[in-house]
């Protein structure tokens, strides 16, 4: 499939006002608002573009299904340094529109922080490009990390380039037994002192940590937080990848964002925490009264049955701006439309 | 633009702020306002109309208001120090300073953040952060100068942002006003904010979008310690595929700098930093955190290094002598101001691995232009920082200079790089955007301005060019690049 063809494909159903409904594997269905409109697959669209490891930079078409974008990295001792979840046969461009980041978010940063460039096309069919493939440009505004997490309603997106970086020499996963307060107070007492932690999680009276860097570095640390280590990483691939026993419970499932030195949100149930502290899984409940006593937001990340209002509500102003970045990108309404707000 | 101030206009304004604000926030006589006719970018002046120093979020939003009620263009402003005239006054609207808002609000070492307002100086960030052995990583050269909101403004970077980011990557939250004068938040302490990424877009929009009162900045811990090895090179190819091959060691380091001989030659004799006078390149790579790992680090770094033909290595062995090592490399832009009359500064980012290509390109261009130009370098991030040394005073070096510069970013597109890494476009290089981009995503760019700002009134005429703009300047490059007017804003 070639870059005119997916243009084509816009352009004529924009011309027709026929909403989209732009798919990679579909590993993702589940999140944001029920999509609708006609299917448009991007996974034709595949390939690497460039990538060399001298310059850190990963291109690839949306289509290149995102384990082997990760197969190719790992070849030359390289990562996506915010560990995207794949939910299944996840592809580059569904990993980039979605924005999510995992484990590793609290300490690299997120999917957004690596964006380097897209190649778009927007609404009208035009293949638009934004950034590039270096690591500083600040010419025109930044669209491509505006695409990134706007769930394909503002372009496809093509092709995007990312920042890559080293995988590091050495690992070690560790765990210690507290209760949820003290875990808090320990992950965000970690963060902010020299240490090599690369995640934290607690869930049932468990914190577990990873260390990564250089072998002095991780094992000076391993010995300064003590505890039992784990095995292997299996664990931050289970979390990861929502396979968690956390995860297998039944009720709508919520992610709640908060500062991460909040206390215990003090919700009845389980709770799974990461990000040290930031992220606090929750299922059922009253979420976004919680999230907002608490100062965040609560998004529906899984639930069964018709889907609306997965995301929190924004004030009146900034959803105006929503909606006139969406009329400039998309005028005809026909990306993804409701995927992210009913408005867009 | 540019014509006669209009008295009557100009009375008209004042009177309107003055309405709500004290005698003192609103300047117009000459000698008041002249302090404001430029930034760091002196080429470019125009004299505002009138100059508005609010105190309170509450002043800011009124200021906004009956700017947007009387259709009167707005200029935010923070120190000053920016390189690419974004902060250049309209010669019939207000230019709003925001020098007042420096205070730091909150630090909370718990959370590792700081909620700061956009006047605070950005060394003084962390400063305040110091005592909780926590500190903000972004460090532009004029950290010591510049605010927060100009860095918000730019998406400002440093020495250090290959392995700490840049101002993107480093602030969490803002507060501020639409140019109608609405109130806007955007991102939030907690991760992953619902709803567009409206906080990226703001950072690097250069004050055309949003005017900031309040930013939430992130703190790290300060690194236990930090060791530079200073590695001499005889061929600049050779230096740049070192620092190739040190990232391929799959080492980031914290820095990673280079300058050419004429630069060294430049700062040696300024500061005695003690560099290798006979090198044609060296570089500066640094490592930081805790002792065990710096150690390791250093060791790695020097074996690569060696092996990319180093010719002579130093490693710090103290904080002094760490700060000796890169006070040449702070010290650059002075120094080129104290061996010539004048200096322009470039800020074009390319692939790495161009390097050689384009240092050639350079040298070809000070043959062909007469005019010398040392280069800086951040070799980690690919942004490259020439310095062209011209006399101002000779109207024909200033006009070579200019076709020299535009040259020289036009390549940087070409190698698939971008016109500037880290200063922004402003007045300065918005001819050269016609050249980076397309007529599709320029209007884009329009269309998200009006998003924002429908009437077109905050910061108009920087950054994005028209299209009707880029056509004239494709006309006048294809007669030999000479600037239409470049001192008249215009949108």
């Amino acid at each position: 499939m070639s870059l005119e063809a997916l243009q084509d494909r816009i352009r004529e159903a924009a011309a027709r006002k026929a909403p989209l409904r732009l798919r990679g594997g579909g590993s993702k269905d589940f999140y944001g608002n029920a999509p609708r409109g006609e299917l448009l697959d991007t996974r034709a669209y595949a390939g690497i573009v460039s990538y060399e490891p001298t310059e850190l930079v990963m291109t690839a078409r949306c289509g290149t299904p995102l384990a082997e974008i990760e197969k190719a990295l790992e070849e030359k001792g390289q990562c996506l340094p915010f560990e995207p979840p794949h939910f299944g046969e996840a592809t580059f461009g569904g990993c980039v529109a979605a924005g999510l980041s995992g484990p590793r978010r609290a300490s690299a940063g997120a999917l957004r922080d690596f964006v380097l460039g897209v190649k778009l096309v927007d609404g009208r069919g035009r293949a638009l490009t934004f950034g590039g493939q270096v690591m500083k440009n600040v010419a025109g505004y930044d669209l491509a990390r505006l695409a990134a997490g706007s769930l394909g309603t503002l372009g496809l997106i093509a092709e995007a380039s990312l920042k890559v970086l080293p995988v590091p020499v050495c690992e070690l996963g560790l765990e210690l037994e507290m209760s949820e307060a003290t875990a808090l107070e320990t992950m965000n007492r970690w963060a902010g002192q020299p240490l090599p932690i690369s995640a934290s999680a607690w869930h049932r009276g468990v914190l577990r940590a990873r260390l990564s860097g250089s072998e002095p570095a991780v094992r000076a640390a391993a010995e300064r937080i003590g505890g039992t280590r784990l095995a292997d990483g299996k664990f931050w691939r289970d979390v990861r990848e929502h396979e968690h026993a956390f995860f297998g419970g039944s009720g709508p499932l919520w992610r709640l964002a908060v500062a991460s030195n909040r206390p215990p949100l003090g919700v009845p149930g389980d709770t799974l925490i990461e990000w040290s502290g930031g992220l606090r899984w929750i299922r059922g409940g009253d979420a976004r009264e919680i999230a907002a006593r608490a100062g965040g937001h609560a998004t529906l990340f899984r639930s069964e049955g018709a889907r609306q209002g997965a995301f929190a509500p924004l004030d009146a102003v900034v959803l105006g701006l929503h909606r006139r970045l969406k009329a400039a990108f998309d005028p005809a309404g026909i990306l993804n439309p409701g995927r992210m707000y009913a408005e867009l | 633009m540019g014509a006669a101030l209009s008295v009557e206009r100009q009375a008209r304004v004042a009177r309107a702020l003055r309405e709500f604000l004290p005698a003192r926030a609103v300047l117009w006589e000459e000698e008041d306002t002249r302090p404001y006719e430029c930034d760091g970018l002196t080429a470019y002046r125009q004299l505002p109309m009138v100059v508005a120093l609010p105190e309170t979020e509450g002043e800011v939003q009124r200021i906004l208001a009956t700017c947007s009620s009387m259709k009167i263009p707005l200029v935010p402003r923070g120190a000053g120090t920016g390189l690419s005239g974004g902060a250049l006054p309209p010669g019939d609207g207000v230019l709003l300073s925001m020098a007042k808002f420096m205070r730091v609000l909150r630090v909370d070492p718990a959370a590792r953040v700081a909620v700061v307002q956009p006047g605070v100086r950005n060394a003084v960030i962390s400063e305040a952060a110091a005592p909780f052995g926590l500190y903000y990583a972004p460090d532009p050269s004029s950290q010591i100068a510049c605010t927060i909101g100009g860095n918000v403004a730019e998406n400002s970077g440093g020495v250090h942002c290959l392995k700490y980011g840049l101002t993107v990557h480093n602030v969490l939250r803002l507060r501020g006003f639409t140019m109608a004068g609405e109130p806007v938040e955007l991102g939030a302490q907690g991760p992953d904010a619902p709803g567009y990424d409206l906080l990226a877009l703001a950072i690097g929009s250069e004050g055309m979008l949003v005017v900031v009162t309040e930013v939430t900045v992130k703190l790290l811990p300060r690194p236990q310690c930090a060791r530079v090895v200073m590695a001499s090179f005889d061929d600049v190819e050779k230096a740049g595929q070192a620092v190739a091959d040190v990232i391929a060691a799959g080492i980031i380091p914290a820095g990673l700098e280079m300058m050419d001989r004429p630069a060294t030659h430049a700062v040696e004799q300024f500061v005695g930093a003690g560099y290798d006078l006979d090198a044609a390149a060296i570089l500066l790579c640094e490592s930081d955190g805790t002792p065990e790992e710096v150690e390791d680090e250093i060791e790695r770094m020097r074996a690569v290094l060696s092996a990319a033909g180093a010719t002579r290595m130093t490693v710090s062995r103290d904080e002094a002598e760490r700060l000796r090592f890169w006070s040449g490399r702070k010290a650059a832009f002075p120094a080129a101001g104290r061996i010539s009359p004048d200096y322009y500064c470039m800020d074009g980012t390319i692939p790495r691995k161009r390097l050689g290509e384009v240092l050639k390109f350079i040298a070809a261009m000070e043959k062909k232009y007469g005019l010398r130009c040392p280069n800086v370098f951040h070799a980690g991030d690919g942004n490259l920082h020439p310095l062209i040394l011209f006399d101002a005073n000779s109207p024909d070096e200033l006009h070579r200079t200019e076709l020299f510069a535009a040259e020289v970013l036009e390549k940087c597109v070409e190698v698939g790089g971008t016109i500037t890494g880290e200063h922004g476009v402003g007045v300065e290089k918005i001819n050269q955007m016609c050249v980076q981009f397309g007529a599709d995503e320029l209007e884009l760019f329009l269309a998200v301005k009006r998003a924002f700002d429908p009437s077109m009134l905050l910061n108009p005429g920087k950054a994005v060019p028209t299209l009707a703009r880029c056509a004239e300047y494709g006309r006048m490059h294809v007669q030999g690049g000479k600037l239409p007017h470049p001192e008249l804003p215009r949108f």
